[in-house]
């Protein structure tokens, strides 16, 4: 299982970010390899429109079969989202990815 | 002769200023006032005046067609607006994010995204003797003021010659739509109060101004509110000020009720002769 996160930094102590379409980075944990990476999502925050429906393009073509983020997607975003197999977790906003990941593990996060 | 009527912060007077001056006016002269707030436009509600006109504003937008789409990416990859998304197998179009450039439509090389018509909005023209009055109200769920606010000044100047005062009543702030408003306007009016939330926007109003290279004024509007702050900025920075309205419960009085004020307070109609002047003189190119 792929699992991605919005988060504000690189690693599994970041804190989460609460936001989607302009969150700072997404962590890609890929639980069969053990395997965590990064990829900035900083040029979201360039956008004046649209960020959502980018980000959500962005997200699409990593292939994460879960998305755990804060706040969850706006209208936008969660329409292209639709498009993919993607289980999306929400109110993980104010934890570090860790915590996140533990939560979803423990079935703690609600689902959006 | 175009004034654009302006703020920084929201609810400062604008709307008050627009139907009292361009009433005002509109005793002596040809005015056109011009509700550009399209996405809560709201100086009918002071204005009487008759339905002359009534017609709907549309943006072109791109609509897929999947049977000739080959999935290439073009037309997602040149838009900047993020407005055509590529999902797997699937062109979306987010038309509310479309700006109307046709990149997406021209270099789609199958021609799979034709632009077709969608309503944005509504432009209603009333008319009452010397006063014509024009709204344009964005459709709910529609993002994008600039478009609308584009085709109404083109309505405009296309019925009015420029011996016409033409009032531009302005959306708050200093983003696009604002620029839009003001860009076509000869001078601008900046309706502030006298607090320190006034006095920041004022400042980003003034510096757009600055930017846009018009020729401005203020009205402090509540006058006796707050603290001095704005007028001795005004004079410090040497910008003109136009009027000053009083803080006054008879002026909130006669706007709650959607009346005109000026007809019903003296102070506040000697503060509209001012503006009235200060209009008049700069279109006598009195005023540099």
């Amino acid at each position: 299982m792929k699992i991605a996160f919005t988060a504000k930094g690189k690693d599994w102590s970041s804190s989460m970010d609460p936001r989607f379409g302009r969150t700072e980075y997404f962590l890609i944990y890929d639980e069969e390899k053990d395997k965590i990476e990064f990829i900035d999502n900083s040029e979201a925050n360039q956008e004046a429109h649209g960020a959502g429906p980018k980000t959500a393009q962005k997200l699409f073509d990593l292939g994460a079969q879960v998305l755990i983020t804060g706040n969850g997607p706006g209208g936008n975003a969660a329409s292209v989202l639709d498009k993919m197999e993607l289980k999306i977790y929400i109110g993980a906003g104010d934890m570090t990815v860790k915590a996140a990941y533990e939560a979803y593990k423990n079935n703690q996060l609600k689902k959006f | 002769m175009k004034i654009a009527i302006a703020s920084g912060k929201g609810g400062t007077g604008k709307t008050t200023v627009s139907t009292n001056i361009a009433s005002y006016l509109a005793e002596t002269e040809k005015v056109v006032l011009v509700d550009l707030d399209v996405e809560e436009p709201n100086s009918k509600l002071f204005i009487k005046a008759d339905l002359y006109n009534k017609e709907d504003k549309f943006k072109m937008i791109p609509q897929w067609n999947q049977n000739l789409c080959t999935l290439c990416g073009i037309c997602q990859e040149v838009c900047n607006y993020n407005s055509v998304i590529q999902a797997g197998n699937t062109i979306m179009v987010f038309s509310e994010l479309c700006h109307s450039c046709y990149a997406c439509s021209e270099l789609c090389p199958t021609e799979a995204l034709p632009m077709i018509p969608v309503k944005m909005g509504e432009l209603t023209h009333y008319k009452n003797n010397n006063l014509d009055f024009i709204e344009s109200r964005l459709e709910i769920g529609q993002e994008l003021a600039v478009p609308l606010i584009a085709q109404t000044i083109d309505y405009v100047n296309n019925l009015f010659t420029d011996d016409f005062i033409k009032l531009y009543d302005s959306p708050p702030g200093t983003s696009c739509p604002v620029i839009e408003v003001t860009k076509d306007a000869d001078f601008v009016i900046l309706v502030t109060e006298p607090t320190p939330f006034g006095l920041n926007d004022l400042k980003l109003a003034i510096e757009t101004m600055q930017e846009l290279q018009k020729q401005f004024g203020v009205i402090i509007n509540r006058d006796g509110l707050g603290d001095a702050e704005v007028e001795n900025y005004c004079i410090k920075n040497k910008i003109p000020i136009i009027a000053k309205i009083p803080n006054s419960k008879e002026i909130a009085h006669y706007y709650s009720r959607g009346m005109l004020i000026y007809k019903q307070v003296s102070e506040f109609k000697e503060q509209m002769e001012k503006v009235k002047r200060y209009i008049i003189n700069s279109m006598r190119g009195v005023l540099k």
